[in-house]
């Protein structure tokens, strides 16, 4: 019963990308492209700069960037925090710790 | 943590170290002309520091430092971005005034010039040493505070107090 029943949910979803991938556009073609056109035109006028992506990085979609970097900030925040809990419990404050476990 | 591998590890890494970093550096000085940028490079140098951990070991000195360089890479990025806030934010007020990185570039396909890209050029620097330091710090602590190292040096069997 479980495994007709798992074979039905995989049936319908294989379904659904069959579908989605036959009506699918060509490869390259995409159905607007006038933002790209844009993009390639004017970023060596706008920002003096050869690269077209790292134009678009850092300046036109700087806010973006602006948030992966912060992302990695606080993913290093939370390391160091976590990390630095360990070794104080590795220092000898297991038993206060046990304690206040027992006694709240 | 006074401990470092074998003799023939530490002079692969001490060999090693060096086109790493140059390389990682390239490619952020590079980023405007080139593949690669802030983040790309930044990852290189700090692969640079994975090598150095695995052969020497860690030393704590380092961590206010990495603490600092991260800290100050992330504030002068949002700081460029707030300087070209008299038309928008993330303006590009350098690009071909002149000066520090104000070169032109001529349209069309070319190989280009180091001298260009104003806040561009700038803001993958300040990445660059957001991310070298990130990765290196998450390196440093994860190696300080895992224990793996003790077994580590087990097993290279050249523990020096």
């Amino acid at each position: 019963m479980r495994k007709s029943l798992a074979l039905l949910a995989f049936l319908v979803v294989v379904g659904f990308m069959v579908v989605g991938a036959a009506e699918m556009r060509d490869f390259g073609e995409p159905n607007t492209s006038s933002m790209d056109d844009y993009f390639i035109e004017n970023s060596q006028d706008h920002n003096e700069v050869n690269n077209v992506v790292t134009a678009i990085l850092f300046d036109y979609r700087g806010l973006d960037t602006l948030g992966e970097a912060s992302i990695l900030f606080s993913a290093v925040s939370g390391v160091v925090v976590v990390l630095r809990k360990m070794k104080e419990v590795k220092k000898g404050k297991e038993e206060e710790i046990k304690e206040e476990v027992r006694y709240p | 943590m006074k401990w470092r591998m074998s003799r023939v590890v530490r002079t692969v890494a001490d060999v090693m170290v060096v086109p790493i970093v140059i390389y990682g550096i390239y490619l952020i000085l590079h980023g405007h002309l080139t593949p690669g940028g802030g983040f790309q490079g930044g990852a290189v140098v700090a692969s640079s520091v994975a090598l150095l951990i695995v052969a020497y070991g860690v030393m704590d000195r380092h961590k206010g430092t990495l603490s600092a360089m991260e800290s100050t890479g992330l504030t002068m990025f949002i700081l460029i971005a707030f300087m070209g806030l008299g038309s928008t934010m993330f303006y590009n007020f350098l690009a071909g005034e002149g000066g520090l990185f104000g070169g032109s570039v001529s349209d069309g396909i070319n190989a280009g010039y180091i001298n260009t890209g104003g806040t561009v050029t700038l803001m993958n620097l300040m990445v660059g040493i957001e991310v070298i330091a990130a990765l290196s710090l998450i390196l440093y602590t994860m190696a300080m505070h895992s224990g793996s190292l003790d077994e580590m040096s087990e097993m290279s069997g050249e523990v020096e107090e």
